[in-house]
C-alpha cells in the first residue's frame, strides 16, 4: 500500500505501524515527533498505530532556527 | 539569583534569549551561545531528513541551555497548534515560542491567527510566548488569554532595523502584567540596550549575532548591552531638558 511520508509517496507493507515507518527512515529514538493525518501520534502509541492506505505521515525534529 | 527574569514561575539569570538560525555551523553557534550567556534558546521544527536531526538539540543539552521550540513557518492557527503539539512530543517541553506569520516578504505576525492559536495552546496547557506586532492592544489581548510573555517586534525579522516605534514598546511595557521580551529587528548592541531601557524584561535575537562578521564578539556585545540597558532602566534616567543645565557650581557662588 502507499502512504505519503514527509511529502514523498512510499510503498509500505499492509498494516505497517508508525514505529515501522520510523525505523524505515532511520529516526533516532529521541527528539522526533509524528503526526498521522494531521493528528499527533503519542510516542507510546507508535508500535500499535497502523498507517492507513493513503495516510499522510509527518516526522518532525528540531533544527536550527528562530 | 540577583534580579532574575521570571517566566511562568521559572527563573533565568540571563535576560538574553537567543535563536539558533543563521549560524554558519554548529561550532560558530556554540561559541556565540556561550559568549551570550543565554539560558533559553529557540529551535525550529522541521521534517526529519534521512539520517536524523542537525545536532542542535544535543548542543543545547550539552551547554545546559533550555530549549524553546518555535512554530516558525506556520501561517494559520491550526498549523501552529499542531506544530506546538509535535514539539511538545519531540522535546518534552510544554513551552512554545508561538509564531504565526502572514507572508514571507514581511514575516509580520498575523494577529487574528496568532490570538486564536494562543488561546487554543493556553487551553491545552502550553506556556505560550507569542511573537507579536508592536501593537499595545494585541499585546493586552494575548496576555488576557493567558500568554506567559508578550514578545513584540522592534522591526521585521532579520532586518536589523532596530526599534521602529519605541513609544509602542513603552506603551506595551506600561500596561503589561507579564514579561515583555523584544523579539526581532535588533541589528546591533544599542538596539538591545534601548529595548531594556524602554522597560523590556529581556531581548530575543539571532540574526544580529549569527550573521555578524564575528558572531562570538557580537554575542558578547549583546550580553553587555542587555545588562547595561537593564541597569540603566533600574537606575532611572534623568529627564530630557530643552536648555542646558550646568553640572558645575556657579562662578559667582
Amino acid at each position: 500500500m502507499k502512504a505519503k511520508i514527509n511529502g514523498t509517496e512510499r510503498e509500505l507493507v499492509d498494516g505497517a505501524t508508525v514505529a515501522a515507518v520510523l525505523a524505515l527512515l532511520g529516526a533516532p529514538a529521541a527528539g522526533v515527533a509524528v503526526a498521522l493525518d494531521g493528528e499527533v501520534v503519542p510516542r507510546a502509541a507508535w508500535p500499535t498505530t497502523t498507517v492507513p492506505e493513503g495516510g499522510v505521515v509527518e516526522v518532525l525534529t528540531a533544527v536550527q532556527g528562530g | 539569583m540577583d534580579d532574575p527574569l521570571v517566566i511562568a514561575g521559572r527563573e533565568f539569570g540571563s535576560r538574553l534569549v537567543m535563536g539558533t538560525g543563521g549560524a554558519a555551523n554548529l561550532s560558530v553557534l556554540e561559541r556565540a551561545l556561550v559568549a551570550a550567556g543565554t539560558e533559553l534558546t529557540t529551535v525550529a521544527m522541521r521534517r526529519m531528513d534521512a539520517g536524523g536531526g542537525t545536532g542542535v538539540l544535543e548542543l543545547l543539552r550539552r551547554l545546559g541551555i533550555e530549549t524553546l521550540p518555535n512554530t516558525a513557518g506556520c501561517r494559520t492557527a491550526a498549523e501552529a497548534v499542531l506544530t506546538a503539539r509535535l514539539a511538545r512530543e519531540a522535546l518534552g517541553t510544554s513551552w512554545v515560542k508561538l509564531e504565526v506569520v502572514h507572508d514571507d516578504r514581511t514575516l509580520l505576525p498575523d494577529p487574528v491567527e496568532l490570538l486564536d492559536a494562543a488561546e487554543r495552546l493556553v487551553d491545552d496547557g502550553f506556556v505560550v510566548l507569542p511573537y507579536t506586532n508592536d501593537d499595545p492592544v494585541l499585546a493586552r489581548r494575548l496576555e488576557d488569554v493567558g500568554c506567559a510573555t508578550v514578545m513584540p517586534l522592534g522591526s521585521p525579522i532579520g532586518t536589523g532595523l532596530g526599534i521602529r516605534n519605541p513609544h509602542n514598546i513603552e506603551l506595551i511595557v506600561a500596561r503589561a502584567g507579564v514579561p515583555v521580551i523584544l523579539d526581532a529587528g535588533v541589528g546591533t548592541a544599542s538596539d538591545a540596550a534601548l529595548a531594556m531601557e524602554l522597560g523590556c524584561s529581556a531581548v530575543l535575537l539571532a540574526t544580529a549575532v549569527t550573521r555578524a562578521q564575528d558572531p562570538e564578539l557580537m554575542a558578547r556585545a549583546m550580553r553587555s548591552a542587555v545588562e547595561a540597558g537593564r541597569s540603566a532602566r533600574l537606575a532611572g534616567r534623568i529627564p530630557r531638558r530643552f536648555w542646558a543645565h550646568a553640572s558645575s557650581p556657579d562662578v559667582d557662588a
